[in-house]
C-alpha cells in the first residue's frame, strides 16, 4: 500500500490522477449532447450557421477561459513543487525504470511485444492512422455536431484505442507496475525480489510443433491468415454491402490493415495473460 | 433622472478634457466590431464573426485554446528559466538546485514551467478527442486535422526532450528508457529486425543520432536542450500557425461546409 500511495502523491503522477476524472467527465459531457442530437435530431443548417461577431463574444470568452486556466495553473504551481531527484548516475538504475507517463502506454506494450513492434511499428502505425483517418473515413454525417447514431463504427473504434489501449494501458504503467515490471496491486507490497516464473511457450509449441522451420511457416501462416481476414470479409460482403462498394478497395485495404493492427495488440495480451503464449511468430530475423 | 444622467454623461464626453484624453468614443456597432478583430495584430487570425454553437463551452471544450496557451506559458517560463540554467552536465543539475533554492521565486518558474508542459499534454489530447467525437476532420478540414496530428507529436516530443534537462535520476533513467526503443528501429538501429549489422553500429545507428552517444550524455543534454528550446519550438510555432489560419480558412472550427 505504501508504494502506491508514493505513486499516487508523486508530482508527475498528477496529470494522470487528473486524467482519471477529466476523461470520464468529458466522456460525459459528449454522450449527453450526443444522445440530444440523436433524439431532437441533427442541428439545421441555420442554426449551425448562425453567425456572432467575435469580438466581444469569443474574446471574451478566451480571456474568461485564459484567466481560470492561469488561476488553476497558479495554484497547482504553488501547491506542488516539481519533483528533482538525486543528481544523474548512469551506474545506479533505479527499479522499475519509467518513462514520463505519457509514454507508459508505449512501455507497457513492450511487455507484449518486442521492441522493434512496441517501440517503433506500432507507433508508427498509430500516428498514420491518426492521420489518415480524414481520408478513410467517408461517412459525410455528422460533421460538426455530437452523434452516436450517424457514426457509431468510427466512434467505437476510436474511443477503444484511445481510451482503452491508450489511456488504461497509461494508468497501468503508471500505478500498478513496479520493480522488474511486474504487476504490483496497489495493496501489495513491493517485493524487488519477486519471481515470476517464465513459463511463456510459443504458439506453435503448444500445437505440438518443435521443428524451427516448421515453426516459422506456421507463425507466418497464421499472422499472413490473421491480415487475410481484411480481404476475405471485402470478397464476402462485397456483392451486398453498399457501404464496401462506396468505400472502395485502396480505402479498405488501409481501413482493414490499421483496424486488425490495432485489435493485434489486446489479442497478443489475451494471447499472453490467459495462455502464456510469447511469440505468435518466431523467424531467424524476428519474432512477432 | 435618466434624462439628467445621459444630459450629465453627455456633458463630460463633450468637455474639452474628455476629448484631449480619449480622442473618439466606442461606438455599439458591427463595424467597430469587425474593425476591433481586423485592425489588431493579436486578434486577426480571428474571424470578425463565428459560428454561435463554437461559443458553447460544452462543444468546444475549450481545449484547442488552453493547449496554446499551455504553449505561450512554457514560452515565457522557458526563456526566464533560461537566464539560470546552462545544458553543460557539470552545472545543469545544481542550476536547477539554484533555481529551487537560491534564487527568487525559481521554484515557481520551474514549476509553472513543468505543469504547464503536463498540462498541454492534456489537453492536446482532449483537443483531439473532441476534435474526432464532433467530427470535425471530415472534408474540408483533413489536412487540418493531420496538422494536427503532427502537433500532437511535437508537443510529446517537447515534452520529452525536456525532461531530461534537470539532469536528475528521473531525468536519466525516463530518457534513458525511452531513447533505448530507437535501438531496435528496423534497418537504421543496431539492434532493429533487418539491420545489416556490419554497416549499422551502435556508435552510428538512429539512436546515436539522437543521442550524440552510446549512451544518455553530455552531448545528449545539448542536443536535448537545442531541440527543446530552439529546434522544436520553431517548428511548432510554423505549424500553429499554419493549423490556426487552415481552421480560419476552411469555415471556422466546424459545423458542415
Amino acid at each position: 500500500m505504501e508504494h502506491f500511495l508514493a505513486l499516487v502523491s508523486k508530482p508527475d503522477n498528477v496529470p494522470i490522477l487528473a486524467m482519471l476524472f477529466l476523461i470520464p467527465y468529458f466522456m460525459w459531457l459528449a454522450y449527453k449532447q450526443a444522445r440530444q442530437t440523436d433524439r431532437a435530431g441533427v442541428p439545421s443548417d441555420a442554426a449551425l450557421n448562425d453567425k456572432v461577431y467575435v469580438w466581444p463574444y469569443l474574446c471574451r470568452n478566451e480571456f474568461v477561459c485564459a484567466i481560470i486556466i492561469m488561476l488553476v495553473l497558479g495554484v497547482w504551481s504553488i501547491m506542488i513543487d516539481a519533483p528533482l531527484e538525486e543528481p544523474s548516475d548512469p551506474a545506479k538504475t533505479p527499479n522499475p525504470s519509467k518513462a514520463p507517463w505519457y509514454f507508459l502506454a508505449l512501455q507497457e506494450m513492450l511487455v507484449y511485444f518486442d521492441p522493434w513492434i512496441a517501440g517503433v511499428v506500432l507507433p508508427g502505425f498509430i500516428i498514420a492512422g491518426l492521420i489518415a483517418i480524414p481520408y478513410i473515413d467517408i461517412n459525410p454525417k455528422g460533421k460538426g455536431y455530437y452523434t452516436i447514431k450517424e457514426r457509431p463504427f468510427a466512434l467505437a473504434v476510436f474511443s477503444f484505442g484511445f481510451i482503452i489501449l491508450w489511456i488504461v494501458l497509461m494508468i497501468v504503467g503508471t500505478f500498478l507496475r513496479g520493480p522488474g515490471w511486474n504487476i504490483f496491486m496497489p495493496w501489495q507490497y513491493w517485493d524487488p525480489h519477486k519471481i515470476v516464473p517464465l513459463t511463456n511457450v510459443n504458439l506453435s509449441y503448444l500445437f505440438g510443433i518443435r521443428d524451427d522451420t516448421t515453426a516459422n511457416f506456421f507463425g507466418f501462416a497464421v499472422v499472413a491468415g490473421y491480415f487475410a481476414l481484411g480481404p476475405i470479409f471485402y470478397f464476402w460482403k462485397y456483392k451486398t454491402s453498399r457501404f464496401l462498394q462506396e468505400l472502395g478497395l485502396v480505402r479498405y485495404v488501409i481501413v482493414s490493415f490499421l483496424f486488425l493492427s490495432m485489435v493485434a495488440l489486446p489479442i497478443k495480451m489475451i494471447l499472453r495473460l490467459a495462455l502464456n503464449i510469447k511469440y505468435v511468430w518466431v523467424s531467424p530475423w524476428f519474432n512477432i | 433622472m435618466n434624462e439628467e444622467r445621459k444630459g450629465l454623461k453627455e456633458k463630460i464626453t463633450n468637455s474639452d478634457i474628455w476629448k484631449s484624453i480619449f480622442r473618439h468614443g466606442y461606438e455599439n456597432t458591427g463595424r467597430r466590431y469587425t474593425l476591433q478583430i481586423l485592425q489588431n495584430v493579436w486578434l486577426h487570425l480571428h474571424p470578425p464573426r463565428i459560428s454561435r454553437h463554437a461559443l458553447n463551452f460544452r462543444f468546444t471544450w475549450c481545449m484547442g485554446g488552453i493547449t496554446f496557451l499551455m504553449f505561450l506559458v512554457t514560452a515565457v517560463t522557458g526563456v526566464l528559466l533560461m537566464f539560470y540554467y546552462r545544458p553543460v552536465a557539470e552545472y545543469a543539475f545544481r542550476d536547477v538546485q539554484a533555481l529551487e533554492f537560491d534564487i527568487p521565486f525559481g521554484m515557481l518558474l520551474r514549476n509553472m514551467h513543468r505543469w504547464a508542459a503536463h498540462g498541454m499534454v492534456i489537453s492536446v489530447m482532449l483537443h483531439m478527442f473532441r476534435v474526432f467525437l464532433t467530427g470535425s476532420y471530415k472534408k474540408p478540414r483533413e489536412f487540418n486535422w493531420a496538422v494536427g496530428v503532427i502537433l500532437l507529436l511535437i508537443t510529446f516530443f517537447l515534452s520529452f526532450t525536456g525532461y531530461l534537462l534537470p539532469w536528475d535520476q528521473l531525468a536519466y533513467w525516463a530518457v534513458t528508457v525511452g531513447t533505448n526503443m530507437a535501438r531496435a528501429t528496423p534497418v537504421l538501429g543496431h539492434e532493429g529486425p533487418f539491420t545489416p549489422t556490419d554497416i549499422v553500429t551502435q556508435a552510428n545507428d538512429v539512436r546515436f543520432a539522437l543521442l550524440g552517444g552510446t549512451i544518455v550524455g553530455p552531448s545528449t543534454l545539448l542536443r536535448f536542450y537545442i531541440l527543446h528550446c530552439v529546434a522544436v519550438p520553431l517548428v511548432a510555432s510554423l505549424l500553429m500557425a499554419l493549423h490556426f489560419w487552415r481552421v480560419r480558412k476552411d469555415g471556422g472550427i466546424s459545423g458542415p461546409l
